[in-house]
Protein backbone atom coordinates (compact mmCIF):
# COMPACT_ATOMS: atom_id res chain seq x y z
CA UNK A 1 0.00 0.00 0.00
CA UNK A 2 1.31 3.42 -0.78
CA UNK A 3 2.21 6.03 1.81
CA UNK A 4 -0.78 8.81 2.15
CA UNK A 5 0.93 12.15 2.24
CA UNK A 6 -0.36 14.47 4.34
CA UNK A 7 -2.01 18.11 2.45
CA UNK A 8 -3.33 20.40 4.29
CA UNK A 9 -7.04 21.31 3.88
CA UNK A 10 -6.70 24.71 3.10
CA UNK A 11 -3.81 23.47 0.63
CA UNK A 12 -6.13 21.14 -0.95
CA UNK A 13 -9.15 23.46 -1.89
CA UNK A 14 -6.09 26.24 -2.76
CA UNK A 15 -4.93 23.55 -5.49
CA UNK A 16 -8.86 22.81 -6.76
CA UNK A 17 -9.66 25.92 -7.30
CA UNK A 18 -6.40 26.70 -8.98
CA UNK A 19 -7.35 23.66 -11.45
CA UNK A 20 -10.87 25.18 -12.24
CA UNK A 21 -9.47 29.03 -12.55
CA UNK A 22 -7.08 27.79 -15.30
CA UNK A 23 -10.06 25.83 -17.13
CA UNK A 24 -12.14 28.89 -17.17
CA UNK A 25 -9.44 31.43 -18.23
CA UNK A 26 -8.46 29.00 -21.16
CA UNK A 27 -11.81 29.98 -22.79
CA UNK A 28 -13.34 32.79 -24.62
CA UNK A 29 -15.29 35.35 -22.62
CA UNK A 30 -18.98 35.47 -21.96
CA UNK A 31 -21.10 38.91 -21.32
CA UNK A 32 -24.14 39.63 -19.80
CA UNK A 33 -25.70 42.80 -20.10
CA UNK A 34 -28.64 44.21 -18.60
CA UNK A 35 -30.58 47.20 -20.42
CA UNK A 36 -33.47 48.91 -21.75
CA UNK A 37 -34.86 46.89 -24.04
CA UNK A 38 -34.30 43.43 -21.88
CA UNK A 39 -30.84 41.43 -21.44
CA UNK A 40 -28.58 40.40 -24.40
CA UNK A 41 -26.20 37.73 -23.90
CA UNK A 42 -22.90 37.91 -26.28
CA UNK A 43 -20.60 34.88 -26.55
CA UNK A 44 -17.48 34.44 -28.66
CA UNK A 45 -18.53 30.99 -30.04
CA UNK A 46 -17.61 29.92 -33.76
CA UNK A 47 -19.53 27.07 -33.46
CA UNK A 48 -23.26 27.42 -34.88
CA UNK A 49 -24.83 24.70 -32.65
CA UNK A 50 -22.92 24.25 -29.62
CA UNK A 51 -24.15 26.89 -27.61
CA UNK A 52 -22.89 28.15 -24.42
CA UNK A 53 -26.39 30.64 -24.06
CA UNK A 54 -29.34 28.70 -23.66
CA UNK A 55 -33.00 28.99 -22.73
CA UNK A 56 -33.93 27.76 -18.94
CA UNK A 57 -37.59 29.47 -19.14
CA UNK A 58 -40.10 32.06 -19.31
CA UNK A 59 -37.94 34.81 -18.82
CA UNK A 60 -34.78 32.98 -17.54
CA UNK A 61 -31.66 32.72 -19.36
CA UNK A 62 -28.62 30.81 -18.79
CA UNK A 63 -24.89 31.57 -19.83
CA UNK A 64 -22.09 29.43 -19.07
CA UNK A 65 -18.48 29.29 -19.63
CA UNK A 66 -15.50 26.30 -19.32
CA UNK A 67 -15.51 22.52 -20.56
CA UNK A 68 -19.14 22.21 -22.60
CA UNK A 69 -19.65 18.57 -21.35
CA UNK A 70 -19.80 19.88 -17.80
CA UNK A 71 -22.13 23.25 -18.74
CA UNK A 72 -23.96 21.39 -20.42
CA UNK A 73 -25.49 18.95 -18.17
CA UNK A 74 -25.92 21.68 -15.68
CA UNK A 75 -27.96 23.44 -18.68
CA UNK A 76 -30.40 20.36 -19.12
CA UNK A 77 -30.72 20.32 -14.97
CA UNK A 78 -31.60 23.30 -14.74
CA UNK A 79 -34.29 22.81 -17.79
CA UNK A 80 -35.34 19.86 -16.07
CA UNK A 81 -35.82 21.90 -12.77
CA UNK A 82 -37.40 24.90 -14.59
CA UNK A 83 -40.45 22.99 -16.47
CA UNK A 84 -40.73 20.20 -12.96
CA UNK A 85 -41.11 23.42 -11.19
CA UNK A 86 -43.54 24.98 -13.52
CA UNK A 87 -45.64 21.87 -14.25
CA UNK A 88 -45.89 21.66 -10.47
CA UNK A 89 -46.79 24.49 -9.09
CA UNK A 90 -47.45 27.39 -12.06
CA UNK A 91 -45.38 29.32 -14.89
CA UNK A 92 -44.97 32.11 -12.38
CA UNK A 93 -43.23 30.32 -9.62
CA UNK A 94 -40.31 29.59 -11.73
CA UNK A 95 -38.03 32.06 -10.94
CA UNK A 96 -33.77 32.96 -11.33
CA UNK A 97 -33.08 32.92 -7.68
CA UNK A 98 -34.51 29.79 -6.95
CA UNK A 99 -32.71 28.36 -10.07
CA UNK A 100 -29.38 29.94 -9.08
CA UNK A 101 -29.18 28.23 -5.61
CA UNK A 102 -29.99 25.45 -6.79
CA UNK A 103 -26.90 25.66 -9.15
CA UNK A 104 -25.22 27.05 -6.58
CA UNK A 105 -25.52 24.02 -4.22
CA UNK A 106 -24.79 21.30 -6.69
CA UNK A 107 -21.58 23.35 -7.78
CA UNK A 108 -20.69 23.86 -4.33
CA UNK A 109 -21.47 19.63 -3.87
CA UNK A 110 -19.35 18.82 -6.56
CA UNK A 111 -16.51 21.16 -6.03
CA UNK A 112 -16.11 19.39 -2.08
CA UNK A 113 -16.86 15.74 -2.82
CA UNK A 114 -15.91 15.03 -6.18
CA UNK A 115 -12.43 13.99 -7.82
CA UNK A 116 -12.32 17.29 -10.14
CA UNK A 117 -14.08 20.41 -9.60
CA UNK A 118 -16.51 21.70 -12.27
CA UNK A 119 -14.41 24.02 -14.32
CA UNK A 120 -17.29 25.99 -15.45
CA UNK A 121 -18.67 30.00 -14.77
CA UNK A 122 -22.12 30.13 -15.10
CA UNK A 123 -24.69 33.24 -15.32
CA UNK A 124 -28.37 33.40 -14.82
CA UNK A 125 -30.48 35.97 -16.14
CA UNK A 126 -34.12 36.83 -15.51
CA UNK A 127 -35.34 39.65 -17.41
CA UNK A 128 -37.95 41.67 -15.29
CA UNK A 129 -40.88 44.36 -16.46
CA UNK A 130 -38.42 47.44 -15.98
CA UNK A 131 -34.42 47.58 -15.69
CA UNK A 132 -34.65 47.87 -11.97
CA UNK A 133 -36.52 44.25 -11.95
CA UNK A 134 -33.50 42.11 -14.30
CA UNK A 135 -31.74 39.61 -12.02
CA UNK A 136 -28.13 38.47 -13.05
CA UNK A 137 -26.60 35.78 -10.60
CA UNK A 138 -22.74 34.89 -11.18
CA UNK A 139 -22.08 31.13 -10.05
CA UNK A 140 -18.88 30.01 -9.62
CA UNK A 141 -16.88 26.84 -9.83
CA UNK A 142 -16.88 26.48 -5.97
CA UNK A 143 -20.70 27.46 -5.67
CA UNK A 144 -20.30 31.02 -4.75
CA UNK A 145 -23.38 32.90 -5.84
CA UNK A 146 -23.17 36.55 -6.43
CA UNK A 147 -26.07 38.91 -7.55
CA UNK A 148 -24.27 41.33 -9.67
CA UNK A 149 -25.92 44.72 -11.05
CA UNK A 150 -26.33 45.95 -15.08
CA UNK A 151 -23.74 43.11 -16.46
CA UNK A 152 -21.29 39.97 -16.27
CA UNK A 153 -18.54 39.32 -18.10
CA UNK A 154 -16.99 35.70 -17.31
CA UNK A 155 -14.15 33.70 -18.67
CA UNK A 156 -10.97 34.15 -20.89
CA UNK A 157 -9.51 37.97 -20.49
CA UNK A 158 -12.54 38.85 -18.37
CA UNK A 159 -11.11 41.89 -16.66
CA UNK A 160 -10.05 43.48 -20.00
CA UNK A 161 -13.28 42.81 -21.20
CA UNK A 162 -14.94 44.06 -17.95
CA UNK A 163 -13.20 47.17 -18.18
CA UNK A 164 -14.65 47.98 -21.62
CA UNK A 165 -17.78 47.16 -20.82
CA UNK A 166 -17.90 48.68 -17.46
CA UNK A 167 -16.81 52.05 -19.71
CA UNK A 168 -20.14 51.63 -22.31
CA UNK A 169 -22.28 50.71 -20.13
CA UNK A 170 -25.24 52.72 -19.79
CA UNK A 171 -28.77 51.51 -18.14
CA UNK A 172 -30.83 53.50 -21.52
CA UNK A 173 -28.73 50.78 -24.14
CA UNK A 174 -30.72 49.34 -26.42
CA UNK A 175 -30.07 46.00 -28.07
CA UNK A 176 -28.55 47.40 -30.74
CA UNK A 177 -26.10 49.41 -28.50
CA UNK A 178 -25.69 46.87 -25.95
CA UNK A 179 -24.79 43.87 -28.60
CA UNK A 180 -22.37 46.26 -30.30
CA UNK A 181 -20.27 46.85 -26.75
CA UNK A 182 -20.59 43.67 -26.26
CA UNK A 183 -18.46 42.82 -29.32
CA UNK A 184 -16.28 45.40 -29.04
CA UNK A 185 -15.28 44.31 -25.65
CA UNK A 186 -14.86 40.87 -26.81
CA UNK A 187 -12.98 41.96 -29.66
CA UNK A 188 -10.43 43.61 -27.07
CA UNK A 189 -8.34 40.75 -26.46
CA UNK A 190 -5.32 39.51 -27.54
CA UNK A 191 -7.27 36.86 -29.57
CA UNK A 192 -6.34 35.79 -33.39
CA UNK A 193 -10.01 36.45 -33.79
CA UNK A 194 -10.08 39.30 -32.92
CA UNK A 195 -7.41 40.55 -35.52
CA UNK A 196 -10.33 39.56 -38.23
CA UNK A 197 -13.21 42.80 -36.91
CA UNK A 198 -13.16 45.05 -38.72
CA UNK A 199 -13.40 49.02 -38.49
CA UNK A 200 -13.57 49.92 -34.80
CA UNK A 201 -12.44 46.60 -33.78
CA UNK A 202 -15.57 44.31 -33.51
CA UNK A 203 -16.29 40.51 -34.19
CA UNK A 204 -17.80 39.78 -36.94
CA UNK A 205 -21.58 38.02 -37.18
CA UNK A 206 -19.87 34.58 -37.90
CA UNK A 207 -17.60 34.51 -34.68
CA UNK A 208 -20.20 35.31 -32.01
CA UNK A 209 -23.36 33.45 -30.30
CA UNK A 210 -26.07 36.33 -29.39
CA UNK A 211 -29.29 35.69 -28.34
CA UNK A 212 -31.84 37.81 -26.24
CA UNK A 213 -34.29 38.09 -23.34
CA UNK A 214 -37.12 40.35 -24.64
CA UNK A 215 -38.52 42.61 -21.98
CA UNK A 216 -41.50 43.53 -24.15
CA UNK A 217 -42.12 39.46 -25.28
CA UNK A 218 -45.96 39.40 -24.93
CA UNK A 219 -46.99 42.69 -26.15
CA UNK A 220 -44.19 43.10 -29.54
CA UNK A 221 -44.41 39.11 -30.54
CA UNK A 222 -47.68 38.07 -29.02
CA UNK A 223 -45.11 34.93 -27.24
CA UNK A 224 -44.32 34.25 -23.19
CA UNK A 225 -41.28 32.97 -23.80
CA UNK A 226 -38.96 36.25 -23.86
CA UNK A 227 -35.81 34.68 -25.50
CA UNK A 228 -34.58 34.64 -28.68
CA UNK A 229 -31.64 33.49 -30.46
CA UNK A 230 -30.41 35.74 -33.21
CA UNK A 231 -29.05 34.28 -36.13
CA UNK A 232 -25.98 35.71 -38.48
CA UNK A 233 -28.23 37.91 -40.33
CA UNK A 234 -29.88 39.38 -37.46
CA UNK A 235 -27.08 40.03 -35.80
CA UNK A 236 -25.45 42.00 -38.63
CA UNK A 237 -28.79 43.88 -39.16
CA UNK A 238 -28.66 44.82 -35.33
CA UNK A 239 -25.18 46.03 -35.13
CA UNK A 240 -26.06 48.39 -38.46
CA UNK A 241 -28.65 49.34 -36.29
CA UNK A 242 -28.62 53.48 -34.78
CA UNK A 243 -28.85 53.34 -31.25
CA UNK B 1 -17.02 0.12 -15.11
CA UNK B 2 -15.67 2.51 -17.58
CA UNK B 3 -18.26 1.06 -20.06
CA UNK B 4 -21.21 1.08 -17.41
CA UNK B 5 -20.73 4.52 -16.24
CA UNK B 6 -20.80 5.50 -20.00
CA UNK B 7 -24.20 3.70 -20.17
CA UNK B 8 -25.60 5.32 -17.09
CA UNK B 9 -24.87 8.45 -18.74
CA UNK B 10 -26.57 7.60 -21.91
CA UNK B 11 -29.66 5.61 -20.28
CA UNK B 12 -30.26 9.18 -18.35
CA UNK B 13 -29.93 11.32 -21.22
CA UNK B 14 -33.18 12.24 -22.06
CA UNK B 15 -35.13 14.65 -24.23
CA UNK B 16 -38.36 13.73 -22.81
CA UNK B 17 -40.12 15.46 -19.85
CA UNK B 18 -42.43 12.40 -19.49
CA UNK B 19 -39.94 9.87 -19.46
CA UNK B 20 -37.74 12.10 -16.78
CA UNK B 21 -41.48 12.53 -14.68
CA UNK B 22 -41.92 8.81 -14.70
CA UNK B 23 -38.55 8.05 -13.73
CA UNK B 24 -37.99 10.91 -11.10
CA UNK B 25 -41.98 12.12 -10.26
CA UNK B 26 -44.21 9.72 -11.11
CA UNK B 27 -46.61 11.42 -8.76
CA UNK B 28 -47.01 14.30 -11.05
CA UNK B 29 -47.84 12.54 -14.08
CA UNK B 30 -52.05 12.64 -14.63
CA UNK B 31 -52.06 8.70 -15.23
CA UNK B 32 -50.15 6.23 -13.52
CA UNK B 33 -52.62 5.78 -10.79
CA UNK B 34 -53.63 2.83 -8.81
CA UNK B 35 -57.69 3.45 -8.52
CA UNK B 36 -59.26 1.25 -6.03
CA UNK B 37 -60.56 -1.89 -7.59
CA UNK B 38 -64.29 -0.90 -6.21
CA UNK B 39 -64.47 1.99 -7.57
CA UNK B 40 -64.50 0.41 -11.35
CA UNK B 41 -67.49 -1.88 -9.97
CA UNK B 42 -70.06 0.38 -9.00
CA UNK B 43 -71.60 2.98 -11.63
CA UNK B 44 -69.30 5.17 -13.81
CA UNK B 45 -68.06 8.52 -11.70
CA UNK B 46 -70.18 11.76 -12.08
CA UNK B 47 -67.35 14.09 -13.56
CA UNK B 48 -67.22 16.85 -15.77
CA UNK B 49 -67.18 15.81 -19.47
CA UNK B 50 -65.89 17.97 -22.38
CA UNK B 51 -67.49 17.39 -25.87
CA UNK B 52 -67.68 17.92 -29.25
CA UNK B 53 -64.06 19.52 -31.79
CA UNK B 54 -63.92 19.63 -35.52
CA UNK B 55 -61.22 20.29 -37.30
CA UNK B 56 -60.40 20.53 -41.22
CA UNK B 57 -58.09 21.65 -43.71
CA UNK B 58 -58.45 24.47 -45.37
CA UNK B 59 -55.90 26.35 -48.30
CA UNK B 60 -52.85 26.87 -46.08
CA UNK B 61 -53.61 25.06 -42.91
CA UNK B 62 -55.43 23.45 -40.81
CA UNK B 63 -58.21 24.93 -38.45
CA UNK B 64 -59.49 23.24 -35.29
CA UNK B 65 -62.58 24.40 -33.09
CA UNK B 66 -64.34 23.21 -29.62
CA UNK B 67 -67.57 23.86 -28.34
CA UNK B 68 -67.67 25.76 -24.62
CA UNK B 69 -69.69 23.05 -22.94
CA UNK B 70 -68.83 20.54 -20.26
CA UNK B 71 -71.57 18.70 -18.64
CA UNK B 72 -71.39 15.75 -15.75
CA UNK B 73 -74.04 13.66 -16.38
CA UNK B 74 -77.68 15.97 -17.41
CA UNK B 75 -76.44 19.21 -15.52
CA UNK B 76 -74.18 21.18 -17.14
CA UNK B 77 -70.91 21.49 -15.85
CA UNK B 78 -69.32 24.29 -17.26
CA UNK B 79 -70.49 26.80 -19.87
CA UNK B 80 -66.92 28.41 -20.63
CA UNK B 81 -64.49 25.97 -20.76
CA UNK B 82 -62.09 25.52 -23.38
CA UNK B 83 -61.05 22.22 -25.26
CA UNK B 84 -58.87 23.70 -27.95
CA UNK B 85 -55.38 24.41 -26.77
CA UNK B 86 -52.14 25.97 -28.39
CA UNK B 87 -49.57 23.00 -28.56
CA UNK B 88 -46.69 24.89 -29.13
CA UNK B 89 -45.89 27.29 -32.33
CA UNK B 90 -47.08 25.08 -34.95
CA UNK B 91 -49.34 22.78 -33.62
CA UNK B 92 -53.16 22.99 -31.51
CA UNK B 93 -54.62 20.30 -29.99
CA UNK B 94 -58.60 19.43 -29.16
CA UNK B 95 -59.68 17.16 -26.37
CA UNK B 96 -62.67 15.13 -25.75
CA UNK B 97 -63.74 12.89 -22.77
CA UNK B 98 -63.09 13.39 -18.56
CA UNK B 99 -62.22 17.23 -18.38
CA UNK B 100 -60.16 17.30 -15.21
CA UNK B 101 -57.31 14.45 -17.25
CA UNK B 102 -57.25 15.99 -20.50
CA UNK B 103 -56.76 19.24 -19.57
CA UNK B 104 -53.85 17.91 -17.33
CA UNK B 105 -52.28 15.75 -20.36
CA UNK B 106 -52.74 19.10 -22.04
CA UNK B 107 -50.54 20.53 -20.00
CA UNK B 108 -47.89 17.86 -19.91
CA UNK B 109 -47.86 17.57 -23.60
CA UNK B 110 -47.22 21.77 -23.78
CA UNK B 111 -44.24 21.30 -21.38
CA UNK B 112 -42.93 18.11 -23.49
CA UNK B 113 -42.66 20.08 -26.67
CA UNK B 114 -41.50 22.82 -25.36
CA UNK B 115 -38.73 20.89 -23.34
CA UNK B 116 -37.69 19.48 -25.99
CA UNK B 117 -37.10 22.17 -28.06
CA UNK B 118 -35.32 24.18 -24.86
CA UNK B 119 -32.90 20.47 -24.51
CA UNK B 120 -32.24 19.70 -27.97
CA UNK B 121 -32.18 23.44 -29.54
CA UNK B 122 -34.95 22.27 -32.15
CA UNK B 123 -38.49 21.79 -32.81
CA UNK B 124 -40.15 18.31 -32.64
CA UNK B 125 -40.95 16.76 -36.19
CA UNK B 126 -44.89 16.83 -36.19
CA UNK B 127 -45.06 13.30 -36.76
CA UNK B 128 -42.99 13.22 -33.37
CA UNK B 129 -45.40 15.14 -31.78
CA UNK B 130 -47.96 13.34 -32.80
CA UNK B 131 -46.27 10.04 -31.96
CA UNK B 132 -45.45 11.56 -28.39
CA UNK B 133 -49.31 12.43 -27.81
CA UNK B 134 -50.40 8.94 -28.55
CA UNK B 135 -47.85 7.68 -25.68
CA UNK B 136 -49.40 9.68 -23.41
CA UNK B 137 -53.42 8.99 -24.32
CA UNK B 138 -52.09 4.69 -24.39
CA UNK B 139 -50.17 6.14 -20.63
CA UNK B 140 -53.88 6.85 -20.09
CA UNK B 141 -55.50 3.09 -21.09
CA UNK B 142 -56.12 2.01 -17.36
CA UNK B 143 -58.11 4.94 -16.37
CA UNK B 144 -60.04 4.93 -20.03
CA UNK B 145 -61.19 1.36 -18.83
CA UNK B 146 -62.88 2.67 -15.48
CA UNK B 147 -64.25 5.39 -17.79
CA UNK B 148 -61.95 7.94 -17.66
CA UNK B 149 -60.89 8.04 -21.00
CA UNK B 150 -59.63 11.07 -23.00
CA UNK B 151 -59.54 11.29 -26.76
CA UNK B 152 -57.85 14.36 -28.44
CA UNK B 153 -57.84 15.71 -32.01
CA UNK B 154 -54.39 17.05 -33.08
CA UNK B 155 -53.46 19.28 -35.71
CA UNK B 156 -49.98 21.19 -36.99
CA UNK B 157 -48.03 22.55 -39.90
CA UNK B 158 -45.41 20.58 -41.28
CA UNK B 159 -42.47 23.13 -42.06
CA UNK B 160 -40.94 20.37 -44.03
CA UNK B 161 -43.45 19.43 -46.03
CA UNK B 162 -45.11 22.66 -45.82
CA UNK B 163 -48.83 21.23 -44.87
CA UNK B 164 -50.87 21.09 -42.94
CA UNK B 165 -51.54 17.69 -41.36
CA UNK B 166 -54.63 16.60 -39.21
CA UNK B 167 -53.97 13.29 -36.60
CA UNK B 168 -57.08 11.68 -34.99
CA UNK B 169 -56.27 9.12 -31.99
CA UNK B 170 -58.68 6.26 -30.25
CA UNK B 171 -58.71 5.16 -26.42
CA UNK B 172 -55.26 3.01 -26.59
CA UNK B 173 -53.23 5.58 -27.83
CA UNK B 174 -53.42 4.52 -31.81
CA UNK B 175 -52.67 7.10 -34.05
CA UNK B 176 -54.61 8.09 -37.76
CA UNK B 177 -53.82 10.43 -39.98
CA UNK B 178 -57.01 12.31 -41.43
CA UNK B 179 -57.47 13.54 -44.71
CA UNK B 180 -60.01 16.87 -45.32
CA UNK B 181 -61.69 17.13 -41.67
CA UNK B 182 -62.56 15.32 -38.38
CA UNK B 183 -64.64 15.27 -35.59
CA UNK B 184 -64.08 13.81 -32.04
CA UNK B 185 -66.72 13.76 -29.12
CA UNK B 186 -70.20 13.36 -28.33
CA UNK B 187 -71.83 15.89 -31.23
CA UNK B 188 -69.10 14.24 -33.44
CA UNK B 189 -71.80 12.31 -35.51
CA UNK B 190 -74.15 15.50 -36.41
CA UNK B 191 -70.48 17.87 -36.54
CA UNK B 192 -69.71 15.13 -39.11
CA UNK B 193 -72.47 15.55 -40.92
CA UNK B 194 -72.83 19.03 -41.37
CA UNK B 195 -68.96 18.96 -42.35
CA UNK B 196 -70.14 16.50 -45.24
CA UNK B 197 -72.00 18.91 -46.45
CA UNK B 198 -69.84 22.18 -46.37
CA UNK B 199 -66.41 21.48 -46.81
CA UNK B 200 -64.64 21.74 -50.07
CA UNK B 201 -61.17 21.80 -50.52
CA UNK B 202 -58.75 25.22 -50.87
CA UNK B 203 -61.36 26.79 -48.58
CA UNK B 204 -60.21 30.40 -47.49
CA UNK B 205 -59.78 30.92 -43.92
CA UNK B 206 -62.78 33.15 -43.09
CA UNK B 207 -64.40 30.46 -44.65
CA UNK B 208 -63.50 27.52 -42.90
CA UNK B 209 -63.83 29.48 -39.76
CA UNK B 210 -67.55 29.95 -41.37
CA UNK B 211 -67.88 26.32 -41.86
CA UNK B 212 -66.43 25.33 -38.37
CA UNK B 213 -69.01 27.35 -36.70
CA UNK B 214 -71.94 26.04 -39.04
CA UNK B 215 -70.74 22.46 -37.78
CA UNK B 216 -70.70 22.97 -34.11
CA UNK B 217 -73.97 24.60 -34.29
CA UNK B 218 -75.43 21.68 -36.02
CA UNK B 219 -73.80 19.30 -33.22
CA UNK B 220 -75.43 21.63 -30.64
CA UNK B 221 -78.98 21.66 -32.42
CA UNK B 222 -79.09 17.66 -32.01
CA UNK B 223 -76.49 16.74 -29.09
CA UNK B 224 -77.36 18.38 -25.70
CA UNK B 225 -73.83 17.70 -24.18
CA UNK B 226 -72.55 20.33 -27.08
CA UNK B 227 -72.65 24.06 -26.64
CA UNK B 228 -73.84 26.27 -29.31
CA UNK B 229 -73.30 29.93 -29.81
CA UNK B 230 -74.36 31.95 -26.80
CA UNK B 231 -75.27 35.23 -27.89
CA UNK B 232 -76.81 36.04 -24.44
CA UNK B 233 -73.58 35.65 -22.35
CA UNK B 234 -71.50 36.12 -25.45
CA UNK B 235 -69.73 32.85 -25.87
CA UNK B 236 -68.68 31.37 -28.89
CA UNK B 237 -66.44 28.16 -29.42
CA UNK B 238 -62.86 28.93 -29.74
CA UNK B 239 -61.18 28.55 -32.98
CA UNK B 240 -57.88 28.32 -33.63
CA UNK B 241 -55.73 28.01 -37.37
CA UNK B 242 -52.23 26.77 -37.67
CA UNK B 243 -50.26 27.87 -41.03
CA UNK B 244 -46.70 28.40 -42.09
CA UNK B 245 -46.89 32.08 -39.72
CA UNK B 246 -47.81 29.67 -36.67
CA UNK B 247 -51.22 28.94 -34.64
CA UNK B 248 -53.43 32.02 -34.31
CA UNK B 249 -56.35 32.39 -31.85
CA UNK B 250 -59.47 33.83 -33.80
CA UNK B 251 -60.69 36.79 -32.04
CA UNK B 252 -63.81 36.72 -30.31
CA UNK B 253 -65.21 39.56 -32.02
CA UNK B 254 -64.38 37.56 -35.81
CA UNK B 255 -67.10 34.78 -33.86
CA UNK B 256 -69.37 36.93 -32.62
CA UNK B 257 -70.00 38.21 -36.34
CA UNK B 258 -69.67 34.75 -38.13
CA UNK B 259 -71.92 32.98 -35.22
CA UNK B 260 -74.60 35.95 -35.93
CA UNK B 261 -74.83 35.49 -39.55
CA UNK B 262 -75.09 31.82 -39.55
CA UNK B 263 -78.42 31.93 -36.33
CA UNK B 264 -79.48 35.04 -38.69
CA UNK B 265 -79.53 32.92 -41.89
CA UNK B 266 -80.98 30.02 -39.98
CA UNK B 267 -83.67 32.43 -38.70
CA UNK B 268 -84.86 33.56 -42.05
CA UNK B 269 -85.23 30.24 -43.65
CA UNK B 270 -87.63 29.32 -40.97
CA UNK B 271 -87.00 26.05 -41.10
CA UNK B 272 -87.50 22.45 -38.65
CA UNK B 273 -83.68 21.66 -39.40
Amino acid sequence: MTQQFYVSPEQLMKDRADFARKGIARGRSVVVISCQDGIALVAENPSPSLHKIGEIYDKIAFAAVGKYNEFESLRQAGVRYADVRGYSYDREDVTARGLASVYAQSLGAVFTAEQKPFEVELAVAEVGPTPELDHLYRLTFDGSIADEHGFIVMGGQAERVSAVIAEGWRPSLRFAGAVRLATRSLASGPDPAAEQGEAGGTLPAKAVEVAVLDRQSETSRGFRRAFRRLNDSDITALLAEED
Amino acid sequence: MQETTANQVAGNATSSFTEHLQRDRPDLLPYNRAMPAAAAATAPLQVPHATTIVAMSYGGGVLMAGDRRATMGNVIASRHIEKVFPADRYSVLGIAGTAGIAIDLTRLFQVELEHYEKIEGTLLSLDGKANRLGAMIRGNLPMAMQGLAVVPLFAGFDTTAGVGRLFSYDVTGGRYEEREHHTVGSGSVFARGALKKLWRPNLAEAEAVSVAVESLYDAADDDSATGGPDPVRQLWPVVYTVNRDGARRIPESELAAVAGRIIETRSAERREA
